[in-house]
C-alpha cells in the first residue's frame, strides 16, 4: 500500500503529468500564452479530473469488474468523461454564470485532454483504492496546473525577448519545457528509466 | 473527384503540408512519450494509422446517419472501438511492444489528430477519399515519430537497433538525457524550428 503522502508527492513533483508522463501537452502548449487563461484551464482540469475519477472508479469496480467486461474500459471511461463534462457545463451555466464565464470555453476542450483519461486509466492500472484514486488525481491535477502557470509566466516574459524568427511560439516553448524538465529531474528524485 | 492524381495529392498533403506534428502541432502526448526508440515510434505510428483509417472509413460511411448534435460522442465511440481492437491485438501478438507503449495505446482515443480528422475531413467527404486522408495523415505522423525516435535513440544510446539487429552505430559518448523526458522536448522543439525555417525560406 502506497501512503497518501507518497502519492501526493509523486503526483505533483516526481511523476509530474506534463514533464514526466507527457499527458495533457496540447493544452500545455495551447493555453499557456497568458496567465489568466492558464489559471482557468488548470482549475477546470482539476475539477473534471476529480469528478471523473470518482465516476470511473465506481463504474469500474461495481459494473465492469463484476460483469467481466473490463476490456470495455477505454470506451466506457471516455463516454463517462464526455458526459460528465457536458453535464458540468450545463450545471455551471445554470447556477454560476461567473464561474461559467471563467471556465466555460475550456470545458469542451477537456473531453479530449489526455490528462483526464490518463489519470483515470492510471488509477485502474495502479489498482488504487477509492481514497488513493482521489488523492492521486487531485495531486496530478495540481501538478498539471502548476506547470501550466509556470509556463505561462515564462511565456509572457518571453514576448519581450529576442527569439530567432523560426523558433518563435511553440518551438521555443518546447525548449523551455525541456529545461524545466531537467530542473524537475534534478530536484525531485532520481527518475529510473 | 474521380481522377487518380487527386488521391495521391490527398495522401501527400497529409504527409507533407499538413504533417500533424510539425505543421498542425496535434497529437503531442504520444509523440513525446513513446519516441525513446525507433521501434516504439514505429509501433505507435502503425497503431495510429490503423485507428485513423478505420475510424475515418466508418465515420465517412455513417456521415448522413449521425445527427449533427451528437456527432462528437458518436465519433469518440467509433474511435474508442478501433483503439480497443488495436489494444487487444497488440497485447496478444506483440506483448513487449504493448508493455513499452503501455497507457499511451488507450490514450490514442483522445489523440486530437484522430478526432480532428473525423470532424474536419471524414464527416464531409466520401469513404474512399477519407481512407486516403487517414492513410496520409497517419503516414505523416508515423514518419515524424520514426524520425524523432531514431534521433533520440542514436544520441541516447549511440546506435539504432531494429528487430534485434543494429542498423547504425556511431562512436559517441551516449547522452542519457536524450532518452529521458528533457531530450524529447529539445529534439521536437529544434525539429519544429527547423521545419519553420525551411518553410520561411521557401515562402520568402
Amino acid at each position: 500500500m502506497e501512503s497518501l503522502t507518497a502519492i501526493v508527492l509523486s503526483g505533483i513533483f516526481i511523476n509530474n503529468f506534463i514533464l514526466v508522463r507527457f499527458l495533457g501537452l496540447c493544452p500545455f502548449f495551447g493555453v499557456s500564452k497568458e496567465t489568466k487563461s492558464a489559471l482557468g484551464m488548470s482549475l477546470a482540469v482539476i475539477f473534471v479530473m476529480v469528478l471523473s475519477t470518482v465516476a470511473t472508479w465506481i463504474v469500474y469496480t461495481y459494473v465492469l469488474t463484476p460483469l467481466g467486461i473490463t476490456f470495455l474500459v477505454t470506451i466506457s471511461f471516455i463516454l463517462i468523461i464526455a458526459t460528465l463534462v457536458q453535464f458540468v457545463e450545463f450545471v455551471i451555466r445554470k447556477y454560476s454564470p461567473p464561474l461559467y464565464r471563467a471556465l466555460g470555453i475550456y470545458l469542451p476542450l477537456i473531453t479530449t485532454n489526455c490528462a483526464v483519461l490518463g489519470s483515470t486509466l492510471l488509477n485502474i492500472k495502479e489498482s488504487y483504492s477509492f481514497a488513493q484514486s482521489i488523492v492521486f488525481s487531485t495531486s496530478s491535477g495540481i501538478g498539471f496546473g502548476m506547470m501550466l502557470l509556470i509556463m505561462s509566466g515564462i511565456r509572457e516574459k518571453l514576448e519581450l525577448s529576442d527569439v530567432p524568427e523560426s523558433m518563435k511560439g511553440v518551438p521555443i516553448a518546447f525548449i523551455i519545457a525541456g529545461i524545466l524538465s531537467i530542473v524537475f529531474m534534478k530536484y525531485f528524485g532520481r527518475i529510473a528509466l | 473527384m474521380s481522377d487518380r492524381p487527386s488521391y495521391i495529392r490527398e495522401f501527400m498533403r497529409g504527409v507533407l503540408r499538413d504533417n500533424p506534428i510539425f505543421c498542425l502541432i496535434l497529437g503531442l502526448c504520444p509523440t513525446l512519450a513513446v519516441t525513446t526508440s525507433l521501434e516504439n515510434g514505429l509501433g505507435m505510428g502503425i497503431a495510429v494509422i490503423f485507428v485513423l483509417t478505420g475510424s475515418n472509413l466508418i465515420i465517412s460511411i455513417l456521415r448522413w446517419q449521425i445527427p449533427a448534435i451528437v456527432r462528437i460522442p458518436s465519433f469518440i465511440v467509433v474511435i474508442a472501438t478501433f483503439v480497443t481492437v488495436v489494444d487487444m491485438t497488440m497485447a496478444a501478438f506483440l506483448p513487449p511492444l504493448h508493455r513499452a507503449l503501455g497507457i499511451y495505446i488507450p490514450l490514442i482515443t483522445v489523440n486530437c489528430i484522430v478526432l480532428g480528422r473525423a470532424e474536419a475531413y471524414a464527416s464531409r467527404n466520401p469513404p474512399a477519399l477519407s481512407v486516403v486522408d487517414g492513410l496520409g495523415i497517419g503516414m505523416g505522423f508515423t514518419l515524424a515519430l520514426v524520425l524523432i525516435g531514431s534521433i533520440r535513440e542514436l544520441l541516447g544510446t549511440g546506435m539504432i537497433s531494429f528487430m534485434g539487429s543494429t542498423l547504425l552505430q556511431i562512436n559517441i559518448e551516449p547522452a542519457m538525457l536524450m532518452i529521458l523526458p528533457p531530450g524529447a522536448f529539445f529534439i521536437i522543439g529544434l525539429l519544429m524550428g527547423l521545419s519553420n525555417l525551411i518553410r520561411n525560406r521557401k515562402g520568402g
